[in-house]
């Protein structure tokens, strides 16, 4: 069975319960979150949920039904048919006395993350990127000594439809 | 515009909707609604107070399969709301429109852990196609109405309405929207017609078919659509329990239920058939059993309005998202186009013929000269002595399965089950709705003893409103169901599945002011039915039958559906 990674956009009423009538739908069918976020969208009446999971070709054709079915649910888009960007951000905290500061921040450098606490023994680091991106930064800085780490969990937008690309001169 | 209160616009949207009957029970937190309602609605709404809320939903249940209408229910917060569950999740497993209003504490206690305090929304959250906490009177009116809208179409199902004392007492002006704009609930009634036009080939070139019909043919009202295209094809129909009554029972393209306990031929007919055509049902783990030896030859075209439960369980070529009359209709129309009938028909001899070698080979049969009461004999005498035109309740084990065989349904509504929950104690109370709905028909209960006894206690419904419904209790002293599993699947180790106690039925029903009959030889039982027939009250009739009957065919759970125990 291929349990593919797959990202879905979930368009929802901003009421109360919402998000719960939705993490309920996965528990109570033992469908999987990998993660989820949620945040009004510039409309404020409506939400937009980020939901990582992953399943076979059919368990994420029922995710999607079920989803859809929620009265709540205004839309629901499986983003990984398409093109889309996604992002995590991470806040984590590394011991870092002196001797191991500067190495913390090139680490941090090199993903283009920045530092936003530092105290006498430790450095908060914040990085945003793709999954794959975090996970190797906290590859890296795992050997200098993690003490907290915060991930949001993806969020993901579809890609614009009529994308620039360098080989398309339609301009 | 004068301003009325949360009561008065509770009742008011309800008989704007139509409503003539609530079932339910009063407390504290619904106090304002019921005085209100004994006020002023008294010659509006027939209200009757049940003996526990669970019986209240499954009334209200009954009432909604036997008339096509939403059953209402009205209960008060905490316990009574938490009594519901049961009934919302046998509503909700059958798709079954009821609505559902509870009594909450006041909009400041909510989540104080107030007295008879319960978050019943989050309770019945999984329980419930949607639900609502009113937390303004102003949004009541709209709420009620999208209530009903949500649990009578599309799908249908229980919507749960909650509503805190404080906004039931509070004042506003009252305008009840003919309909309103659910941006986000648009269930897709008609069919797509190029893929109607893709059935309508497989089916003109279908040499071994089967109609697979299930309860979204009833809720649809289909059934005369479904008797239309099985007689223009020929194809023969086999119904799932919910669906039993959708096509005749008697009709010669009948090959009655499949599944576990389906007959025979039916499940021979799928597991050999090169196309199946899914009416208005899920393809339920009851039906398919183990899903890869399902049907495993045969093209599938699957009609559902929900589209959850189209590939949930099975892969189909043909799904068809709509609402099965509108599908059938149009798939009627499209075989007509083809000209296809009679040359259909022809090309269908082989087939036929098989049907009636598997039919011939295995029958429903029991020991007719047994002296000790068969049971399946008496549900076939209640079926003669009705002449097949009772609405039967059922509650759910053996006497479930016995009334399904053996009671042939040709009409539609006519069979109250709880199919998908399978809730022992529901087809007592839903007897109750059904007879309120239809004061004039024929009601009868076939029970089990064990089941019987989980909402015994509506005796006093019955003799409360004075409801003439039956019940046949098939008394074998047993929980037989899953007795039979003991003795065939657990070494006969009847682990307490002997109900060594029983109360008197006879003396129980007398108690509550019914009369009480017993039968107790096969001799006794026609006589014993006809004296319950020409009484005009409710009745009792403790069948005493033989203990270790079992239910056959059966299809080991888990096992291909023609894996079957025939005995």
């Amino acid at each position: 069975m291929n349990d593919e990674r797959h990202v879905i956009s979930v368009l929802v009423e901003n009421k109360p319960g919402v998000l719960a009538r939705v993490a309920g739908m996965f528990s109570g069918r033992a469908f999987n979150i990998d993660s989820l976020a949620v945040a009004p969208t510039a409309d404020n009446s409506y939400s937009r949920m980020t939901i990582v999971t992953h399943g076979s070709e059919q368990i994420i054709e029922q995710i999607i039904k079920q989803l859809r079915k929620l009265i709540n649910v205004v839309k629901v888009q499986d983003l990984t048919k398409g093109d889309y960007v996604d992002r995590e951000l991470v806040l984590v905290r590394v011991k870092a006395t002196a001797a191991k500061r500067a190495e913390v921040l090139r680490i941090t450098d090199i993903f283009r993350g920045k530092v936003c606490d530092v105290s006498h023994d430790s450095i908060t680091v914040e990085v945003s990127g793709t999954q794959s991106k975090i996970e190797a930064v906290l590859e890296l800085l795992s050997p200098v000594g993690i003490t907290e780490l915060i991930r949001t969990g993806a969020i993901a937008i579809p890609r614009a439809k009529k994308t620039l690309k360098p080989t398309g001169n339609s301009e | 515009m004068a301003k009325i209160n949360g009561a008065q616009i509770l009742l008011r949207a309800l008989k704007e909707e139509g409503v003539d009957t609530i079932f339910g029970y009063p407390g504290g937190a619904v106090i304002d609604i019921f005085d209100v309602m004994a006020r002023e609605f008294s010659d509006v709404f027939k209200f009757i107070l049940v003996r526990h809320e669970q019986a209240a939903v499954h009334a209200a249940d009954g009432y909604a399969r036997a008339t096509g209408k939403p059953g209402i229910c009205l209960v008060t917060s905490g316990p009574g709301g938490t009594n519901t569950v049961t009934g919302l999740a046998t509503a909700y497993m059958d798709s079954i429109p009821v609505v559902v209003f509870t009594g909450q504490v006041p909009t400041p206690l909510i989540g104080n852990d107030a007295f008879q305090e319960a978050d019943i929304v989050g309770i019945t959250r999984p329980c419930t196609k949607h639900n609502y906490l009113v937390s303004n009177v102003e949004e009541l009116a709209r709420t009620i109405k999208e209530a009903f809208i949500i649990s009578s179409t599309g799908r249908p199902g229980p919507v749960l309405v909650d509503l805190p004392k404080d906004v039931v007492q509070a004042k506003a002006e009252f305008e009840y929207p003919r309909t309103v704009e659910l941006s986000t609930y648009k269930p897709t009634v008609k069919a797509h017609i190029p893929s109607i036009k893709r059935a309508a080939d497989l089916i003109a070139e279908a040499e071994r078919p089967v109609i697979y019909a299930g309860g979204g043919v009833i809720t649809a009202g289909a059934h005369e659509e479904l008797r239309a295209l099985a007689e223009m094809t020929g194809f023969p129909v086999t119904m799932t329990l919910m669906g039993l009554g959708c096509f005749p029972g008697t009709h010669p393209l009948s090959l009655g239920m499949l599944g576990m306990h389906g007959t025979y031929r039916a499940n021979m007919a799928v597991n050999h058939s090169d196309l199946l055509l899914a009416v208005g049902a899920r393809f339920d783990d009851r039906v398919t059993g183990r899903v890869e030896g399902f049907a495993p030859e045969a093209k599938i075209i699957h009609i559902d309005i929900d589209p959850t439960s189209i590939q949930k369980n099975i892969g189909v070529e043909v799904p068809i998202v709509a609402d099965a009359r509108n599908a059938l209709g149009k798939l009627i129309e499209a075989l007509k186009k083809k000209g296809c009938s009679k040359a259909n028909r022809d090309r269908l001899k082989t087939w036929h013929a098989q049907l009636t070698v598997w039919r011939n080979e295995q029958r429903l049969r029991f020991d007719r000269t047994s002296e000790t009461i068969k049971p399946q004999y008496v549900v076939e005498k209640l079926y003669e002595l009705t002449a097949g035109r009772a609405i039967i309740s059922t509650e759910v084990g053996q006497n479930q399965m016995w009334a399904a065989q053996y009671y042939l349904f040709d009409q539609p509504r006519t069979l109250l089950t709880s199919g998908g929950l399978g809730t022992m104690g529901y087809g007592f109370p839903a007897a109750i709705g059904a007879q309120v709905a239809f004061p004039d028909k024929l009601v009868i209960d076939i029970a089990g003893d064990g089941s019987i006894q989980m909402n015994i206690q509506e005796l006093a419904t019955v003799a409360q409103y004075k409801l003439p419904i039956k019940i046949a209790i098939l008394n074998n002293g047993y929980l037989g169901m899953v007795r039979q599993w003991q003795e065939r699947f657990y070494d006969n180790v009847y682990a307490h599945t002997d109900m060594m106690a029983a109360p008197d039925f006879v003396k129980l029903a007398e108690a509550y002011g019914a009369l009480g009959l017993r039968a107790t030889t096969t001799a006794e039982v026609e006589p014993t039915i006809k004296k319950a027939l020409e009484t005009d009250g409710p009745v009792v009739i403790d069948f005493v039958v033989e203990r270790e009957e079992g239910v056959y065919p059966m299809v080991p759970a888990g096992a291909s559906i023609t894996n079957m125990i025939l005995v």
